[in-house]
């Protein structure tokens, strides 16, 4: 007996298979046959893959889809994660055979096109950013804060200063990303905490600054916005504390979406930011991944960049320059997520320079509105004006009720929403991070609050109602602890 | 919307951005909007400026390959349901996907002869690293040993990470194609790697490299091309620790290289030191309907933040999906189609390009891939560009990445070209080396 919604259990493609069925008009050699053995030497037998027709193919996959929720079932107001619409025709532009057919190997002399277009990617992000360089050569946000920090080990190597800086310096509210790049690019981490308004803790950051400790910090790491979903007004301040001791500062630009076209991190002060192309500027993000990291860099780090850099030549032709000696190296085989750089081209050339700015305006309007419009049964953890994304908690419910942010994220799900985020950032109790997006209308606002209001209402007088959620789903709450100590990671053949 | 809030405009929610910090309206220097039918225009101008492999017939290798793609892979992928999904945090609304990366698992794991597999890599060349540094944590040695018949740009990889965490890499110069002398690999050494087909095309021993890694005490790890293994002796079969792989020739445009696909699998003792994520069966809490959900959470960055086995927080789902589509569709039989064709199409390349006055410059067996001596001291990126000319995309000059190979040529044949097209090259090549 199931706790969700009575419909089958759909079937593991391996169960459906038949002996002698086919998927596809599988490829026909038409070269004279070879002996394999003597071809390849050993060749295996057994090959347990699915044997299935091809529309049972397509229905199989067509009726998971429809357990799945994206950004096109329905609101998804995740926090942290800019879930915004992905255009339609970022999907044709990026399959056009003259972008979805290049081999990276293929000679350089062929690809003006992409490199083109490469370039007016970095030269857009730049100026959105305030950096001077871009590289577009990470392949996802974590791997361009990883990418940042070693440019930043290579620039206090080559000053000197690569044993002495040690250290990186990571706010308590910072995603979980930024100490395991650290840790990845062997530093080590140290915590600094938030002050009562949501702010980074001055006093405290000045004393890890202090003496001897602060000529072992490398950089500090700061998402602004920050995970709070506020600015972080003492930004410029913040960024001239560091400076001063010979330490980088890194921005994570997990919340882009609340500064493009109305304010700059190069501006602020940071010497070197990521961005997520996959948040801000509506790659899709498929499932969890393909992400698409790129980062900006001010000219002192600029030699270090990932090797090759594209750029202009003298004659404004887009090209890729090999020769940098300087360089840390690759940090992935080719030229990063191109096909994702052209949907993301795509949206930047939609928008333009006329409408940039709404992007940023538009998400800040809505959030605000929402946590308006929730703010007395669900009240922010900071009472300031949020930007992108707002943070309420739901402690009160715990401590009355019984309910946590996760029950009342179960019980969204029966109204048909996808929940926010729950129990992050880590330091404020109960959690609940709500990220409209700017593509989302103010009916479908008022609709999530009224939803959300209705929960909390369920919350005090049929508490049960959440413990239970979701009732409405292909299965209830499933048994996390369960499937670690009984792993079971593979369909295997009997 | 701005009532609601109290406030009169849009600026004044701004009001903690410092006045110097805000951008003046029509301060920034972009390109004016373009509405959507320039749009698709100006895309399709640019696009025209690249020679696509439609265009041309391609030999082009090296790690990315020319594959057929079924007409199914596309349609699955392009569903919003699945393109537009977040990670599958809540498992009782991302049933649909958390059932397909157990099958992606399932199909990997099965193909590379493994005990599991995770949900999936950025790419080929990272997952190497990645296994690289997983062997470091489980061995805590710090040295890395890499055949120099792995791809030059996964190596370059390799040594950036390697730098930042400060191991250090050794790389096994190659003799006749393959992984030359192992004696190279000591008590330090964490892990031994090797390609297989290395990039050279060339089937290594994998017992050999086995061996030479349990006498050093290091795993091994094999970077293997999943559709030679439909027909190869899978590696997890000759007690490989980790198999890692890309999976773009499963299914995925090429793409100028991105976004492909990681593939990872391993021994079931490593699985608590694997990076990224890895989908697991369960059942319900209160009830009895199996389900899936991501699992070994605790070895991710956002719970174990420092301490996590990986930075990572995606996987490749998209792609992944793509692979799990890919494989369903062409299923045991038509794998195995694809691999045998690509072997008989290798092969009848061969001695094309021989009677055209190439030369076979290794003697080693070859899946899909192989490298021809040009005669003559001909300078191989000159031939590539002649035979560009005519619409013939020869393969890779070997000259950049190993400089005493500068008259080669890597030749990949796979199961997209027909027998009239290897004649043809063979006999544009005679043209341009008569």
């Amino acid at each position: 007996m199931s706790v969700g919604k009575q419909v089958p259990e759909p079937a593991l493609i391996f169960e459906r298979s038949r002996p002698g069925r086919v998927g596809c008009n599988v490829p026909v050699a038409d070269t004279p046959e070879v002996d394999l053995a003597i071809a390849l030497g050993e060749v295996r037998d057994e090959l347990h893959l699915p044997e299935i027709g091809e529309l049972e193919l397509l229905r199989h996959f067509t009726n998971l889809s429809h357990l799945n929720y994206g950004i096109e079932t329905g609101f998804y107001p995740l926090g942290s994660c800019t879930m915004k619409y992905n255009p339609k025709i970022n999907e044709r532009t990026a399959a056009l055979p003259g972008f979805a057919m290049l081999h990276p190997m293929q000679p350089e002399s062929t690809l003006d096109g992409a490199f083109e277009l490469l370039v007016r990617v970095q030269e857009i992000l730049a100026e959105l950013t305030g950096f001077s360089d871009v590289s577009l050569q990470p392949l996802a946000g974590a791997h361009g804060e990883m990418t940042c920090l070693m440019l930043v080990k290579a620039y206090h190597e080559a000053r000197g200063e690569g044993a002495q800086r040690h250290t990186v310096l990571v706010p308590d509210s910072a995603h979980g990303t930024n100490p395991a790049s650290a840790a990845r690019c062997g530093y080590e981490v140290k915590s600094i905490p938030t002050d009562p308004h949501g702010n980074t803790d001055l006093a405290e950051l000045a004393k890890a600054l202090e003496g001897d400790a602060g000529r072992a910090v490398a950089v500090l790491m700061l998402t602004n916005p920050s995970t709070l979903g506020l600015f972080e007004p003492n930004i410029v301040r913040i960024c001239e504390m560091l400076h001063a001791v010979g330490g980088q500062v890194f921005c994570d630009g997990a919340n882009m979406n609340a500064m493009v076209g109305t304010t700059r991190p190069g501006d602020h002060g940071f010497d070197c930011m990521h961005l997520n192309l996959h948040k801000t500027f509506s790659t899709p993000h498929g499932g969890g991944g393909p992400g698409c990291g790129a980062i900006g860099l001010k000219p002192h780090l600029s030699p270090y960049q990932p090797s090759p850099v594209l750029l202009r030549n003298g004659e404004g032709k887009a090209m890729a320059d090999h020769s940098r000696p300087q360089s840390i190296g690759r940090v992935s085989p080719f030229f990063g997520q191109f096909l994702m750089e052209v949907r993301a081209y795509t949206y930047l050339m939609a928008y333009g320079r006329e409408k940039i700015a709404d992007i940023s305006r538009h998400s800040v309007l809505n959030a605000n509105y929402v946590q308006e419009r929730l703010r007395d049964v669900l009240p922010p953890a900071h009472d300031r004006p949020c930007m992108h994304e707002c943070v309420l908690t739901a402690e009160k419910y715990k401590r009355e009720h019984g309910i946590r942010a996760l029950d009342i994220s179960k019980r969204l799900m029966d109204y048909g929403f996808h929940p926010p985020t729950n129990y992050f950032p880590l330091i404020v109790p109960e959690a609940m991070m709500i990220e409209p997006t700017e593509t989302e209308t103010k009916e479908t606002l008022d609709e999530f609050c009224d939803a959300m209001r209705s929960i909390l209402r369920e919350a005090v007088e049929q508490p049960d109602l959440l413990h239970n959620a979701p009732v409405s789903q292909v299965v209830g709450r499933l048994d996390e602890t369960a499937a670690v100590k009984t792993l079971d990671v593979r369909w295997k053949p009997v | 919307m701005l009532a609601a809030i109290g406030a009169k405009s849009i600026d004044e929610l701004f009001r903690e951005i410092p006045d110097s910090l805000r951008i003046k309206p029509g301060a920034l220097n972009l390109p004016p909007a373009l509405d959507e039918g320039r749009l698709m225009d100006h895309l399709v101008e640019l696009s025209r400026r690249n020679v696509n492999l439609t265009q041309v017939t391609s030999y082009l290798g090296a790690g990315i390959y020319d594959r057929f793609i079924p007409a199914t892979v596309g349609a699955v992928i392009s569903r919003g349901e699945f393109l537009t999904a977040y990670t599958p945090y809540q498992p009782e609304l991302s049933q649909g996907y958390l059932q397909t990366i157990y099958e992606f698992q399932s199909m990997i794991a099965e193909l590379f002869g493994c005990d599991l597999a995770n949900a999936s890599m950025y790419d080929g060349a990272t997952a190497m690293a990645e296994a690289a540094i997983m062997a470091h944590s489980v061995n805590g040695r710090g040295r890395i040993a890499v055949s120099g018949a792995v791809h030059p740009h996964y190596r370059r990889v390799l040594e950036t990470y390697c730098w930042s965490m400060s191991l250090q890499v050794d790389t096994l110069p190659p003799a006749n194609g393959l992984t030359g002398n192992l004696t190279g690999i000591g008590p330090d050494t964490a892990c031994l790697i090797v390609g297989y087909p290395n990039f050279f095309g060339a089937i290594e021993d994998l017992s050999e490299a086995r061996e030479a890694a349990t006498a050093a005490g290091a795993l091994l790890v094999v970077v293997a091309d999943p559709v030679a293994c439909a027909l190869l002796k899978p590696p997890g079969h000759f007690g490989a620790d980790v198999v890692v792989g890309e999976g773009q020739p499963l299914g995925v445009s090429m793409g100028l290289g991105g976004p492909v696909v990681g593939l990872f699998a391993c021994k079931t003792e490593h699985v608590r030191r694997i990076p990224g994520r890895i989908v697991g069966r369960t059942k319900e809490a209160h009830g009895e309907r199996p389900g899936y959900v991501m699992t070994l959470r605790t070895r991710e960055q956002d719970i174990r933040r420092e301490k996590a086995t990986s930075n990572i927080c995606t996987n490749e789902a998209l792609m992944a999906l793509a692979n799990t589509v890919y494989l369903a569709a062409m299923g045991k039989n038509g794998l195995r189609a694809v691999a045998e064709t690509t072997v008989r199409n290798t092969q009848y390349a061969m001695r094309a390009l021989g009677a055209a006055g190439a030369s076979l410059k290794f003697s080693a067996k070859v899946f899909g891939e192989f490298v021809v001596a040009l005669p003559n001291g001909r300078d191989a990126a000159e031939v590539r560009d002649r035979l560009l000319e005519k619409g013939i995309l020869a393969g890779l000059p070997l000259g950049p990445y190993y400089p005493e190979l500068r008259t080669c040529l890597l030749v990949a044949v796979t199961e997209r070209r027909t027998k009239a097209q290897i004649d043809e090259y063979a006999a544009a090549l005679g043209e341009v080396l008569a």
